[in-house]
């Protein structure tokens, strides 16, 4: 990895069309973050999930590139996308994505990027290594897997199984812990959590709440 | 392949996602730009995996476990956001101020935003600071000067106009009941009234 770096100015075949996903991957990205659709921003991140697939498929790595197109792609995305649908997103253009802080969210990020390419290009310019294939496939890593790595497999299992139950319980609404029994007994708290307010909002649940009080 | 070039689109990427989660609102977009963020430190595990030519494959297998706690994150992550919507009809982070400060309330709001809608999330967060305060069985402080001060503030803004009986609210009706309940109920229907 220190012997002598090919030049910057003849890519390889490989790395143009590394550059190329990686452009695609940037700017679908973008459009996730500055979209005014929801919807659209979700199918955006199907693009940039697929592009860095593309990527992983380059960088020798086929068997995290196919997972990602399992995981990402395929369920993360559809419960992104669930997930917009069950809060009554409007599917239309809407206008209120953004935040009033809009333009310090952009300097950070520009900081950000302008500092992290900095250091990158200036602590990793001689970093260069061949690639040769096949040293991502699901063999070589299924066997690092389930022999370096089986303790953290094993308590990653768990976490999801722990993740999966605190999602069920977190979305389900008839099971009763000990808070809903001990706020019983005010009633104010009671009726905000049931109370079938106008789908519009807040405001008529808070003005409701108010009348209530007197 | 030369290691820059990954690593530079994972540093953009990074960036994108840190500029999607403190621009967005939604709380489902900040969520998707958590996710690009974490594809940005994937694609730098697979590249240095790539170039340290790892025997034990640990990038790579790290890959796989950020991709799986990734998808545990979103599970949680949209379970709460749908136990919200529930319970707020809104998935709007600016909306959600129920732990913010006070001050920073009155002082960084400007003043189209001192909205009605905004008065009645006040009103709600008053709400829940009286329900709190009802249910929690150790009360700490006297009852007049600890509990009311984070509270004070709110009503004022509420109103939207100088109404001067809110001022020695607790002075008033903190001494005259002693159950705390009793107390947030009381106080709740006394600010309704002013209003």
């Amino acid at each position: 990895m220190t012997e002598a770096v090919p030049s910057y100015l003849s890519p390889t075949g490989q790395e143009i069309i590394f550059l190329l996903l990686g452009a695609v991957a940037v700017g679908s990205a973008l459009l996730v973050v500055t979209t005014r659709q929801l919807v659209h921003a979700a199918l955006w991140l199907v693009l940039t999930f697929g592009a860095l697939a593309g990527c992983y498929l380059v960088l020798t790595a086929e068997f995290v590139a196919w997972v990602q197109v399992l995981i990402y792609v395929g369920a993360v995305v559809v419960l992104l996308l669930f997930g917009i649908m069950l809060t009554r997103a409007p599917i239309g253009r809407s206008t209120d994505l953004d935040s009033r802080n809009k333009v310090t969210a952009a300097v950070v990020a520009l900081a950000t990027a302008a500092i992290l390419v900095t250091v990158v290009i200036d602590g990793f310019r001689m970093a260069y290594s061949p690639l040769k294939p096949g040293a991502g496939a699901a063999r070589e890593l299924g066997a690092s897997v389930f022999s370096t790595w089986v303790l953290p497999f094993e308590a990653l299992s768990v976490l999801l199984l722990a993740a999966l139950i605190g999602a069920i319980v977190l979305s389900r609404t008839d099971i009763t812990g000990g808070s809903r029994t001990g706020s019983s007994s005010d009633p104010g708290s009671r009726g905000s959590g049931n109370s079938s307010g106008p789908p519009g909002g807040e405001a008529a649940d808070g003005t409701s709440r108010m009348d209530r009080g007197h | 392949m030369h290691i820059v070039y990954p690593a530079v689109v994972s540093a953009l990427l990074f960036s994108i996602g840190v500029y999607g989660v403190l621009a967005r609102r939604n709380t489902i977009l900040v969520l998707m730009s958590v996710e690009l963020m974490l594809n940005a430190v994937n694609l730098n595990l697979v590249a240095f995996d790539v170039w340290l030519g790892d025997v034990l494959h640990s990038g790579q297998v790290l890959t796989l476990f950020v991709i799986v706690i990734a998808a545990a994150e979103v599970g949680v992550g949209l379970a709460i956001v749908l136990a919200l919507f529930r319970n707020r009809q809104t998935v709007d982070i600016d909306h959600l101020r129920d732990l913010a400060e006070p001050e920073d309330d009155l002082s960084q709001m400007p003043a189209q935003a001192v909205a009605p809608v905004d008065a009645n999330a006040r009103g709600g967060d008053l709400e829940a600071v009286a329900a709190f305060r009802a249910r929690g069985p150790a009360d700490p402080g006297p009852p007049g000067a600890a509990s009311a001060t984070p509270a004070e503030p709110r009503p004022r803004s509420a109103d939207n106009q100088p109404s001067p009986a809110p001022e020695d609210g607790p002075a008033v009706d903190g001494p005259a009941v002693d159950n705390p309940a009793e107390r947030g109920d009381g106080r709740r229907v006394k600010r309704g009234g002013t209003s």
